[in-house]
């Protein structure tokens, strides 16, 4: 695959932002997108639009069909059993709550444990949290080793016979360490625990098989997958999906209501109450058809090498600390500079069109265990290359020279 | 734009020796501050005696060379100021940040404005005024003896 044709593919690069070439390496945070992805959205609103599920008019059969078409786009893709195993929420957050709210509803109560790691992202705490105050449940976090990883014995560490959940991130978005998922998913179950992967890092840069893995629930989130924004996929195991309450109340998700009682929608309208996020669902199909023409065994190739790159580029650059060392790792860099707070950093790199992320990367139990306020991080996309890696560099020698290091 | 203005002399060698940093025992008056966003946070620690002057004052924190700076020129600049004083430079410096193009108070002299004005090249740089500001919002708070922890994001 040639990295500049794709890279032709994204708009934003035809641009100078702010008179630099943009060097975008915050794909974590939220990945830019192809220009099938926006044109599709353009034309299902201009050509193609009405909502979906309710009326029989010809607009309204075909948008259905569009908005179904990509649940079994995201089905194949994630190697699902089950086209009804595809719920759209409005992103990885909401898939996660809605897991915490319906489960810890049905099977939490005061007293229970749900594992999670130091290393998750906010959206994979505060819901659980929330059930902490609600229900007076214990929330337990399996420990990081000194690499930066959650091993499986971490977590085995922490299993109880309360241990009701386990909820774990795939690929830390802060030091990039990709967890055993599925020794964690067969441990677990091996104790008859449902696992809840938080994909958010992990759909975007390596192969999912469902089946595979045989997790309970996985959550992804489509803006960083090439995307748009408000719209993502809890994938879960229909029996959970069957045996949970619904999460939101509202049209499309019932079957009849009567003013004495209510019953539910099959799956998965189930759990899609409202009306949805219909252009963005549709337009989720091309970025998935954008990640499968090129191939996503290529894509983790080429984020692998320019990981390798990035590593060794950044080891050479005195005073340039790398957070983590972990053995399995995605494209994901956070990085200190000795004498240089991270937003400084960050200001400074911008000034060269470099964008990085500053600040605790919504980790701040994370940070907090590393004793660092914040880190500045460089993460890759299917767009760089390593041209944005000398760059990268390059800025941060500015820094250094800035601050007289 | 040019990083020159934002990181002059002066705050690079404030952020990376601030003054006043720390805590000292016979303080009447504190506050702390943080900025959810990035982590940042400061806590403002003084003595008001009972002319209502500031006898003395320090902060303990971290963060950028931004706030680090912003917090030690301040905490500089209102020692021996009396309350009305501290409250009046406090208005004005943010009122130079967001909107002023100088100083307005007669408190403050000439070399204090400069020193002051060093930090205004945050103007350009819309997500780190909240950096500079932030100490400032907590010395009011301290003053007021708000129990609130100041927030950037209200």
């Amino acid at each position: 695959m040639n990295i500049y044709d794709i890279k032709k593919e994204f708009p934003i690069f035809d641009d100078k932002i702010q008179n630099n070439d943009l060097v975008y390496l915050d794909s974590a945070n939220s990945s830019q997108k192809p220009r099938i992805v926006v044109d599709r959205i353009y034309d299902f609103y201009t050509k193609e639009f009405s909502n979906v599920g309710r009326s029989v008019h010809y607009l309204a059969v075909a948008a259905t069909n569009l908005y179904e078409q990509t649940r079994v786009s995201v089905q194949k893709y994630i190697r699902a059993k089950d086209k009804d195993e595809i719920v759209f929420t409005k992103g990885a957050t909401e898939a996660i709550n809605l897991v915490a709210n319906t489960f810890g509803q049905k099977y939490l109560s005061e007293g229970d444990e749900v594992l999670l790691t130091e290393l998750e992202h906010h959206s994979n705490y505060v819901p659980w949290h929330f059930l902490r105050k609600a229900k007076n449940i214990k929330i337990e976090f399996a420990e990081i080793n000194d690499d930066g990883e959650v091993t499986l014995e971490a977590i085995e560490k922490k299993i109880t016979n309360k241990t009701k959940i386990i909820s774990v991130s795939h690929l830390s978005n802060v030091t990039g360490a990709i967890l055993p998922i599925k020794e964690i998913v067969q441990l677990a179950h091996s104790k008859n625990i449902p696992v809840l992967i938080d994909g958010c890092q992990g759909a975007p840069h390596l192969k999912l098989d469902m089946q595979d893995i045989d997790c309970d629930f996985y959550a992804i989130s489509g803006h960083k997958m090439y995307g748009p924004t408000g719209i993502g996929v809890l994938y879960a195991k229909k029996k959970w999906l069957e045996d949970l309450p619904p999460y939101q109340g509202g049209g499309g998700m019932i079957n009849e209501v009567k003013k004495e009682g209510i019953t539910y929608g099959e799956l998965p309208n189930k759990y899609e109450a409202g009306t949805m996020a219909t252009a963005q669902v549709i337009a989720f199909n091309e970025s998935i058809k954008f990640m499968e023409k090129i191939g996503i065994q290529n894509i983790e190739k080429h984020e692998k090498e320019l990981l390798d790159y990035g590593l060794e580029k950044l080891r050479k650059n005195n005073s340039v600390n790398i957070i983590g060392n972990p053995k399995e790792k995605g494209g994901v860099i956070s990085f200190t500079i000795e004498g240089v707070h991270p937003h400084d950093i960050a200001t400074i790199l911008d000034e060269d069109g470099v964008a990085i992320r500053a600040g605790h990367h919504c980790c701040q139990i994370l940070h907090d265990k590393l004793n660092l306020p914040a880190t500045a991080r460089a993460s890759f996309g299917v767009y760089n290359t390593k041209d944005d890696i000398d760059k990268l560099d390059e800025a941060i020698n500015k820094c250094k020279k800035i601050f007289n290091l | 734009m040019d990083l020159k203005d934002l990181y002059q002399e002066i705050i690079l060698d404030h952020g990376k020796n601030p003054r006043n940093l720390g805590k000292f025992d016979n303080y009447n008056k504190d506050a702390k501050g943080n900025n959810p966003l990035c982590g940042d946070n400061v806590h403002v620690y003084l003595r008001l005696n009972e002319n209502k002057k500031v006898e003395d004052i320090a902060f303990e924190g971290h963060g950028c060379a931004i706030s680090m700076a912003s917090a030690s020129i301040m905490t500089d600049m209102v020692r021996g100021k009396e309350e009305k004083e501290v409250k009046e430079i406090v208005t004005d410096f943010l009122g130079m940040i967001k909107e002023k193009d100088s100083l307005e108070t007669n408190i403050l002299n000439e070399d204090e404005k400069t020193k002051l004005m060093s930090l205004s090249g945050v103007k350009q740089y819309p997500m780190r005024v909240k950096c500079a500001t932030l100490s400032w919002h907590t010395l009011t708070s301290a003053l007021d003896n708000s129990d609130q922890i100041v927030k950037t994001e209200d």
